[in-house]
Parts: C-alpha cells; structure tokens; sequence
C-alpha cells in the first residue's frame, strides 16, 4: 500500500519534507515513526489523513500520514 | 470632571490629541496621563500617538483597549515582544510576570534585555520600557513565577492572558488556571526556525490537547535554542489574537493551532477542535 510522510518542523532535517512509499498490509504509525528512527517521546502531534491519531493505529492505502516535534520554548 | 473635558475639547485638533496636551492636561488637573488618555478616549477624541491604528482600530475600540487587562506570563522571548505591542497598542493595563533577571545568553533575543539590564529583574525592565514608551500604559511588575496556588491572584480580572512561558509543564498549569478563571489563553511557543500559536477559550481544553503527547522536559528548543526572529513574530501573532478577544472582532485561532516553519516559510493551521483529549505528562508504552 502507499503511504505519503509528511514531516514538519526538526524532523526533516537529514529526513525528508514529504515521501510517498510502500509499505505492507498492517503498518502502524509506530512502525513509521520508529523506521525514521524518531523517538515517540519527541512527536508532539500525529495527524492522520488531517485527523488526529494515535501511534497503535493501522494505515490504508492512500493514506497521509503528518508527524510534528512537540515545541516549547518561550 | 467637566473642566478637563472642556479643556481637552479646546486643545484638540480635529478629533486628535496631541501628546503635549496630554501631558499638559495631566500635569493642570493634578491627575494621571492614563485619566486624561480615557477622558480623551470617552469624547471620542483620539490621543495622537494612535493615529496610524486606524482604521485597523477605531475611537471606540482604542478606548476598549485602553480599559482592558492583560496578562503576560513570561518576559523572556515572547514576553518582551508582546508586552512592547500591547502597550503601544494601548492596552491600558498590562501584568508582566516573571521571577527571573536578565542573563548573558538572553541578549540574542530578548527585546528587554541589554547589557546594562543584565541582572535585573525582567518584570522591572518592563515596567522600565513601558513607561519610557507610553506613559499612560499602566504595567504592573511581578517579579515571581506563576503557580497555580498564585494564579487566581495573579489573573484575576484580566481580559486576556499571553503564555509567554518557556516550560510545557507550566503551561498546562496556566491552561487549567484560565479554564478555572474563564479566561481566554493565547498560547505561544518557540524552538528554532519553528513556533507555535493557538488560542484557548473558557471550555476549551486546546493546550492540554496540544501538549498530550508530552512526557517531561522540554521541545525542540532544547536541541534548536531561540534565534532572534521567532519570538518576535510569534509574539505578534499572539497579541493580534489578543487585540481581537478584546475587541471581539475578526477570528481568532479558535480550534486552530498555526504551526510556523520559518526555515522552510510553511504556515499550517491544524484542527484542534477533533483532537483527542487527554492526561499529559503520563508515560505510554
């Protein structure tokens, strides 16, 4: 199945921007987030599809996947 | 006072006053620039050092600025910018919150810190450069750090509060405390090329939302740190969102939180109204 990455902000650095890939029946968005070696503690924000969602949550065909760093300075 | 009205009406221009009558009138009827500012204001007379804000801002809408009350938590980064555009905005009255004083590292961004200012409280500095440019500003300076034991003390019977802060944690504290208080929240925070700006309204639970994933410490700025330029649009973001809560016009970041990449110049507004809600600071697995 096709999935697009979409990465903002940190992540893209010695990433990408946005990637549409392969990946089979089954994946996660943790699977993701751990094969772009991203610790899970540093994603502030997953948007699935322009809907938020969750780590443990399997991924379809066609979908988009967006990762945000957690920001906090001030 | 009819007698200062009267005199007022003589010494405008137009519809416009200037400073020197301001000061004048301040100085003939024995009270404060901020009495004469409101008079002024309240006869439709504009004091002329806002006349560039119309017609963004009309007479009536500076004299609601004018009566307003905001919270600024934080006169680091953020807290500088802001407080400086709320008082030449003309906020009337301003609460600038910070334990902290000046340090050497906070010269390559924080608009209130200078080399003499370097081990002076932040709070004072502000209250410093807001009399300096414009006198009818009242800024109240608390040199201590919010609580939530403090908060309703600290808060209470402002308009709007600004988040300011540089610490996730205090900011979930300071989201409760507005909730509690029914109190808008404009949300702001910075790390790098990046920031972050959102507005919360009494009953909403945005800033928990925004920060359920975190854990502990802090965010991209930890590794990044905080270049001169994003404080300051970051800061001006969060007090246009100010400006239209208290004057009640335009649409605010309601339900939105805008995600500023300055690097790449991508400006994203993310739906938070559909975001799941949730505990922070809780380990996953």
């Amino acid at each position: 199945m096709r999935i697009t990455i979409k990465l903002f902000a940190t992540f893209r650095i010695g990433r990408f921007a946005e990637v549409t890939r392969d990946y089979p029946a089954g994946t996660r968005i943790a699977d993701i987030i751990g094969e772009l070696h991203i610790p899970e503690k540093e994603v502030g924000m997953i948007m699935l599809n322009n809907r938020h969602a969750e780590p443990d949550q399997e991924l379809h065909d066609g979908d988009s996947l967006a990762l945000f760093p957690l920001v906090g300075g001030g | 006072m009819a007698d200062l009205d009267d005199f007022l009406r003589t010494h405008a221009a137009g519809d416009l006053l200037s400073w020197k009558w301001q000061v004048d009138a301040a100085k003939q009827f024995r009270t404060h620039l901020a009495r004469v500012e409101e008079a002024a204001l309240a006869m439709g007379i504009l004091p002329a050092r806002y006349q560039r804000n119309r017609q963004a801002i009309s007479v009536k809408d500076q004299l609601k600025l004018f009566r307003s009350r905001v919270a600024v938590i934080g006169c680091g980064g953020l807290g500088g910018y802001v407080i400086e555009e709320l008082a030449r905005l003309g906020v009337g009255t301003i609460i600038a919150i910070d334990p902290d004083v000046f340090e050497e590292h906070n010269l390559n961004r924080q608009i209130l810190s200078t080399p003499a200012t370097l081990g002076r409280a932040k709070a004072e500095a502000a209250a410093v450069r807001v009399a300096e440019i414009n006198p009818a500003v009242t800024l109240v300076p608390r040199q201590e750090a919010y609580t939530p034991e403090n908060g309703e003390e600290l808060l209470h019977g402002s308009q709007v509060i600004v988040d300011a802060l540089d610490s996730i944690q205090t900011r979930l504290a300071l989201a409760k405390t507005c909730t509690d208080l029914g109190i808008p929240m404009v949300h702001g925070a910075i790390g790098g090329w990046y920031g972050q700006v959102a507005t919360q309204f009494p009953g909403d639970d945005t800033v928990q939302k925004l920060y359920r994933r975190w854990v502990e410490g802090k965010g991209v700025e930890q590794k990044l740190g905080n270049p001169s330029f994003t404080p300051a649009l970051v800061a001006s973001i969060e007090v246009a969102e100010a400006c239209k809560i208290i004057l009640g016009e335009g649409e605010p970041l309601h339900h939105r939180k805008l995600s500023v990449n300055l690097l790449e110049v991508v400006f994203v507004a993310v739906d938070m109204e559909h975001a799941p809600s949730g505990e922070p600071g809780r380990k996953r697995d």
